[in-house]
């Protein structure tokens, strides 16, 4: 599907790394977008801080990109006052999980019809590669020197618990599980959360000696676990490998349910 | 045709901002304000509008400014702590020309300070909290009647310059009880919307100030809190560009001051003149009463920001300024920038009012 007219050409060339996985996600999620039908009119992007909430600015809708951590507060002005309005969010595990941790929780508690597309890429990237709420034990960055000694936020898992209608996760690698998850997201009325963990070769990847981009992928293709398989090894009381990157549908559920969709 | 009722201030603030056309609340409960969202949430839904209480006061004000995109009136209440927590998002409503209305119930502080008690301590904060220049207009009440007015007021100036709105009431106009006249209707200047075919979303007119993109109707507006061009486009390294900018925020504001401030300027051919906003005014005017004789003028600044810093000149026989506030002297600062008379400054802390006596005693000693 051509979905060109989505994007502002003018803006090119984005301020993306290469290698980076944002524009991938982009892709999926208008690629989710344009096959509900929706026009340009009927959507609007909103954003905090951090890389990933530069992918509003690239896009031809009417875009807000709000202040760092608050997009899911203004999102929740934004729907309310205009519920006909389709609603979706760009955001990051710095952004959404440590200064935006509050208005995230609330988000999914009320339930509220947003899409949230979250890119953790285990990482502050935007200002350099600082250490975030998802950078995992042992990680390297430029404030974990000696490696992360804090526990990492399992962001879906937080989300579910936290009472989102629609909870999933994938990678870059799993394109069309991914885009078929946005799109779920977008059918699903309430909060719906899609978790992707992205490869930051620039800043998660030179300190952790992941510059390359296939090695990324070949770690997301090795180590992803689909949450089924997962399931059933805690059931068998077998263990889930540290490393392994769980993804897949978390909950597709229909509690109550802020913001009428339009 | 008015009706007369006998409201409090903070709930004719709430019903001002009803006839104002308001929609949209988000607030997040705080003494003394708490009646404005209360009064919000009983009334609003029953008009087809929106009333949310939000995780907390960054939320509520992100929330109002994410309504105003819509089109609707929106407004938050707060007290000074959650002033406190607003100020990211007022710089972001400055930045993005967002029309919105923020009622400060002040109380005493710094910090938690004194929860029912007056103030007048967030007259700066108000005008200069958040980083960066630009520029706001505040609206000060002294009474029941002009809770209700000068709410109205600040959706009409907020939609005019496209600005964040302050109305910096405090705890004594908030929770006072008093007959006021509700009018039948009331004037409404609405934002004016951008209309005209390839015309740039943050492209100013004369006045400065750009027609308002809404979202949801074709304009595709990027709206960010980087610097922008007029395309709304970040352009973030550019020298001009943020100077042209920031200029033109600051400006729109600066440059209408006689069309934005209002004051009441009694006996202007006082020599001891009492200068006062908000609640002080209340006991100055009891001064002006209890001692005609004494020939005391008086500069009531309804819009302590922007200051109009012509006003003090009206007063042309004028030896003194004297500056009751309930604070340390925060506008007896911005006033002695503007006069070559002395400014007496006196501070109240606490939470009571001056009393017309300890008024009238200084007024006496300037004789």
């Amino acid at each position: 599907m051509n979905f060109l007219e989505w994007y502002r050409v003018d803006r090119l060339p984005s301020i993306f790394c290469a290698g980076c996985g944002i524009g991938t996600v982009i892709n999926c999620t208008l690629s989710a977008v344009t096959s509900m039908g929706w026009r340009r009119n009927d959507v609007v992007f909103l954003s905090g801080i951090g890389c990933s909430s530069r992918a509003p600015g690239y896009i031809r809708t009417d875009s807000l990109h709000t202040t760092h951590g608050r997009a899911l507060a203004f999102a929740t002005g934004v729907k309310l006052a205009e519920p006909r309005l389709n609603v979706i969010l760009f955001t990051g595990d710095g952004d959404l999980a440590a200064i935006g941790g509050n208005h995230f929780i609330h988000a999914c508690r009320r339930n509220i019809d947003l899409t949230v597309v979250c890119v953790n890429n285990y990482i502050y990237g935007m200002t350099g590669g600082q250490g975030s709420p998802t950078t995992p034990v042992g990680a390297r960055s430029s404030t974990t020197p000696y490696g992360s000694t804090e526990t990492p936020f399992d962001l879906s898992e937080l989300a579910m618990a936290a009472g989102a209608n629609y909870v999933s996760r994938w990678t870059p690698y799993h394109t069309k599980e991914l885009t078929a998850a946005v799109k779920a997201g977008l059918e699903t009325p309430g909060l719906s959360f899609i978790e992707v963990m992205t490869q930051c070769p620039t800043g998660y990847g030179r300190a952790n000696r992941l510059r390359d981009v296939k090695e990324f992928m070949e770690i997301f293709r090795m180590r992803s676990m689909l949450k089924q398989k997962a399931d059933r090894l805690l059931k068998e009381g077998k263990p889930v490998p540290p490393d392994a990157i769980v993804i897949g549908e978390f909950v597709r559920r229909s509690r109550p349910v802020m913001g009428r969709r339009g | 045709m008015t009706m007369r009722r006998f409201l409090q201030g903070n709930i004719a603030c709430a019903e001002g901002a009803i006839a104002a056309g308001c929609r949209f609340f988000a607030g997040y409960p705080i003494t003394p304000s708490t009646e404005v969202a209360e009064h919000m949430a009983e009334r609003l839904p029953k008009m087809g509008g929106t009333f949310i209480q939000m995780e907390d006061e960054i939320a509520s004000i992100a929330a109002v400014i994410g309504a105003s995109w819509t089109g609707k009136r929106a407004m938050t209440a707060t007290s000074g702590p959650g002033l406190s927590l607003m100020m990211e998002n007022i710089g972001y409503a400055a930045m993005t020309e967002t029309p919105c209305v923020i009622v400060d119930i002040q109380r005493g502080g710094p910090s938690t300070g004194q929860p029912t008690m007056a103030s007048q301590g967030d007259m700066l904060q108000a005008r200069f909290g958040s980083h960066g220049d630009y520029s706001i207009i505040a609206l000060s009440p002294s009474g029941v009647q002009e809770m209700y007015e000068m709410t109205v007021h600040a959706f009409n100036m907020a939609d005019r310059y496209r600005i964040p709105v302050f109305l910096m009431a405090d705890e004594i106009v908030g929770h006072m009880r008093e007959p006021m006249e509700v009018p039948d209707s009331v004037l409404i200047i609405q934002r004016r919307l951008l209309e005209e075919e390839g015309r740039k979303p943050f492209e100013p007119r004369e006045d400065l100030v750009p027609d308002f993109p809404l979202f949801g109707h074709g304009h595709f507006v990027h709206v960010t809190g980087l610097t922008h061009d007029e395309r709304g486009y970040p352009s973030t390294s550019n020298p001009e560009v943020h100077e042209r900018l920031v200029k033109r925020l600051v400006q729109k504001v600066e440059g209408a001051r006689r069309e934005i401030a209002m004051f009441d300027v009694v006996n202007p051919d006082a020599e001891v003149v009492f200068v006062s906003y908000g609640a002080p005014s209340r006991s100055v005017q009891q001064v002006l009463h209890d001692f005609p004789g004494e020939g005391f003028g008086h500069l009531r600044l309804k819009t302590p920001w922007p200051f109009p810093e012509w006003a003090p000149g009206r007063f042309e026989n004028a030896k003194t300024f004297i500056f009751p506030e309930l604070n340390m002297g925060q506008m007896a600062r911005e006033l002695e920038r503007h006069v070559d008379q002395p400014v007496i400054s006196v501070p109240k802390l606490g939470g009571a009012l001056h009393s017309p006596e300890e008024l009238a005693k200084v007024a006496m000693e300037e004789r």
